[in-house]
């Protein structure tokens, strides 16, 4: 059997194949837009994923850390640690801030790490140059996305780091890279405030006759920070995370989050408008592109609407002419898809500026979810050939 | 001859959609869950590692002298200022004597009184001794009762007791006379060693009171260094290793110094082990007390040992390994380590022997089943 379409195509390849490829450009959009949604989901996921832990204690009735601020004091870590079924518990601090370099300033989550070695709960689980922090002071692990090099001097506040680590893949919530500091650093660089604010307030203090007597102690006590944002708890093996958690918010008085509530909280909570507003893009791309395919192929019909009443005069059967728009309307799909594939997996994803996670099953999904479009908006189309009278082949 | 422009556009259309399917599997396969992960091996190395502490502290004077008055007065002068260097015994300034001298007069006079009053007590014994002699000598006449010569007996005895009294209270008055004196002597303002002033906390004609400092002087050829270590990495730290000192105003530079002492004391709160460092030879100029300075304190080189990069190393289902290469193939090898030193390098004391091929950096997280593809470098590393 001679295959209609195919040689229609063949006719006007080049018009077929370029508006293929137009196609695609469209449907690489959406491929990069569903990207986009599983990357801030995935932005998520590997925040949590790379801090290694199965608990977070944060402050009470707070969605911290990273959700909103939490605040609690640096050495209750020693009181979780000795409860059962806790392996591991460490301090840790987040803040995004600017984070100065020799030209300019790069936007940035600090984390401050305790000291200890690789495996310590926060810890950057793998690096792609460099070596992790050694000294527990003035040494920083940062993201490559920051766009910091090795041996590259940074400036956090008022002190400079060295970066000794380049990781890949550790990013906030917010996409911001992140930058891994021993703790004590951190936990100064949340605190301390610039010169003239530290001279300002001590000058308040000296003011206040009631605190005369005591002036250099109450001084020393403004100028430090015994509060870390959370502690993260690995539990021992054979432990239930859930009866850990209920046992340290029983006895400490804290709230804590296992590994789903934090998930919950970062994906449903704090990417929830964001990811909505993506999938809202995704939905109205979708049904642009099944317009335009509608409307190409409704166009090529109508172009060739003299040969298909030739064709009916000849007495070709309906389901002919079907096949000949729906492959039509298929094989544009498919290049379109092969183009879009192509175009959101070289050239989009790698200069996004937000991660652009490409999952197979959703390439497989919008494949199946492309035909189908193809074969709907192939329907005005062929209605349109079927309403043809075979009279028009001579009447012109 | 008649199927050529068909043939024609077939070989183009081919041309255009082979190219294109080829670049569709490529990215299939090369992108996502599918594609190989890029690592970067490294051999384990049998290696002798010198481990090392890092350190940060702060220049502080080991002997500080804080002078000052030992009686409430006022500043009269002071002939120092912050800089100046001072010689042991040099007057520093002088308190106002303010009343002093006056008080020492009435001193002197109440002295006096106390001086007649005693040979007034003096002269009260000598007459009931001589009274009670000659009562006795009646007695012994019998030309008087016994209970006459008692009563100057008792006479005797008062004034005896009196002529003390007046004695102590001489004593008493002599005593805080040279007390006044001494503290009058004391007005000098005297630096007690060779040293250096810091700084002037009062001027001339403020009130100070006792124990409050005029002038802080510090001994500059005895400055140290107050260092904190994590107390997690402050394994070995001992007296008398050499240290390398970095004073944050001179990067770069470098100068020899060693561990004077580690305190007994930790500093519980920030969980810090404390140490002193010493300069060997004293900076010139010399370096403001107070300034940060790191501290790298080099410790006795070990024996050679497998050695692997820190970056290497991994935590999985709780336990801490590294990713093993062996002919294409991923193993996960758990290992127990020794020491580090501060460039990352880490004794391996279990798990691997010089030779082994291992993972150091990934471009992403490795399971057992991941393929992988050996590169010099992670792509997008910045060098």
């Amino acid at each position: 059997m001679i295959s209609l379409a195919g040689r229609d195509i063949m006719h006007s390849w080049g018009k077929f194949v370029f508006t293929g490829m137009g196609l695609g450009l469209l449907i690489g959009i959406t491929l990069s837009m569903a990207g986009i949604y599983r990357g801030m989901v995935d932005d998520a996921k590997v925040l949590l994923d790379n801090s290694g832990a199965d608990l977070w204690v944060v402050q009470k009735d707070t969605l911290g850390p990273y959700a909103e601020s939490s605040s609690i004091y640096d050495d209750i870590w020693r009181g979780i640690r000795g409860m059962a079924g806790v392996e591991r518990a460490a301090n840790i601090t987040y803040l995004t801030m600017q984070v100065g370099k020799q030209a300019g300033d790069v936007r940035a989550m600090v984390t401050g790490v305790t000291p200890g070695g690789p495996g310590t709960p926060g810890w950057p689980p793998h690096l792609v140059a460099g070596r992790q922090i050694t000294r527990s002071h003035y040494e920083a692990v940062a993201d490559i996305a920051s766009g910091f090099k090795l041996g590259e001097r940074i400036q956090i506040r008022r002190n400079q780091y060295t970066v000794v680590g380049l990781t890949r893949r550790m990013v906030s919530s917010n996409g911001d890279p992140m930058v891994f500091i021993p703790l004590k650093d951190a936990q100064e660089a949340q605190f301390l405030k610039d010169n003239d604010a530290i001279r300002g307030q001590r000058r308040r203090t000296a003011e206040n006759p009631a605190l005369n007597p005591l002036l250099d102690a109450v001084i020393a006590s403004q100028t430090t920070n015994p509060y870390v944002n959370a502690v993260l708890v690995q539990v021992e093996a054979g432990h239930d995370p859930e009866k850990v958690a209920g046992s340290i918010r029983r006895w400490k008085r804290l709230t804590v989050y296992t590994r789903s509530q934090m998930e919950e909280i970062l994906v449903g909570k704090l990417i929830a408008t964001s990811a909505r507003q993506i999938f809202m893009f995704l939905v109205i791309l979708s049904i642009v592109s099944s317009a335009i395919v509608a409307f190409i192929i409704y166009t090529l019909t109508l172009g060739k609407i003299r040969e298909i009443a030739v064709l009916k005069l000849l007495g070709t059967r309906n389901r002919t002419i079907v096949g000949l728009i729906m492959q039509q309307s298929i094989a544009l799909g498919l290049i379109g898809f092969v183009v879009g594939k192509i175009s959101a997996t070289l050239l989009m994803a790698p200069i996004f500026p937000k991660y652009v996670l490409l999952q197979p099953l959703d390439s497989v999904m919008g494949f199946i979810a492309v035909v189908i479009i193809c074969i709907l908006s192939s329907i005005i189309a062929i209605r349109a050939a079927l309403r043809v009278d075979p009279a028009e082949a001579i009447g012109g | 001859m008649k199927k050529l422009p068909l043939k024609k556009r077939s070989l183009a259309l081919i041309a255009v959609l082979v190219p294109l399917l080829a670049l569709f599997v490529y990215v299939a396969l090369r992108s996502g869950p599918l594609a190989p992960v890029s690592v970067v091996l490294a051999t384990v190395e049998d290696k002798s590692l010198s481990p090392a502490l890092f350190g940060i502290g702060n220049i502080e004077a080991r002997y500080t002298y804080r002078i000052g008055p030992t009686v409430a007065g006022r500043v009269k002068r002071l002939d120092v200022h912050v800089g100046d260097r001072v010689k042991a015994g040099q007057v520093l300034g002088e308190m106002d004597p303010v009343d002093l001298n006056e008080h020492i007069r009435a001193q002197d006079a109440t002295l006096k009184r106390a001086s007649a009053q005693l040979n007034e007590a003096q002269v009260r014994r000598d007459y009931a001794q001589t009274q009670a002699l000659r009562y006795e000598h009646l007695l012994q006449a019998r030309s008087t009762s016994e209970e006459v010569v008692a009563t100057k007996q008792h006479d005797l005895l008062v004034a005896k007791a009196g002529l003390t009294a007046a004695q102590e209270e001489l004593y008493s008055l002599r005593a805080e006379r040279e007390a006044l004196a001494a503290q009058r002597s004391n007005l000098s303002l005297i630096a007690p060693v060779d040293s250096l002033v810091v700084s002037r906390d009062a001027e001339p004609g403020t009130t100070v009171v006792p124990g409050q400092t005029v002038v802080e002087l510090i001994d500059p050829d005895t400055l140290w260094i107050n260092v904190r270590f994590d107390q997690i990495r402050a394994q070995g730290l001992a007296p008398g290793l050499s240290a390398q000192i970095a004073l944050r105003s001179q990067k770069g530079k470098q100068k020899a110094g060693r561990v004077l002492r580690v305190e007994p004391l930790a500093d519980a709160v920030t969980e810090e082990t404390l140490a002193k460092v010493v300069f060997d030879q004293m900076p010139d100029p010399l370096p403001p007390v107070g300034e940060l300075v790191e501290i790298t304190v080099t410790l006795p080189t070990l024996g050679a040992t497998p050695i692997a990069p820190n970056a290497a190393i991994h935590k999985i289902d709780g336990r801490l390994g590294v990713w093993q290469v062996t002919h294409d193939d991923l193993h996960f090898i758990p290992v127990s380590l020794g020491i580090a030193d501060l460039e990352g390098r880490v004794q391996i004391q279990e798990g691997l022997k010089a030779g082994d091929r291992i993972v150091v950096y990934s471009e992403n997280v490795l399971n057992a089943h991941s393929r992988i593809h050996v590169v010099d470098h992670i792509q997008g590393v910045r060098q």
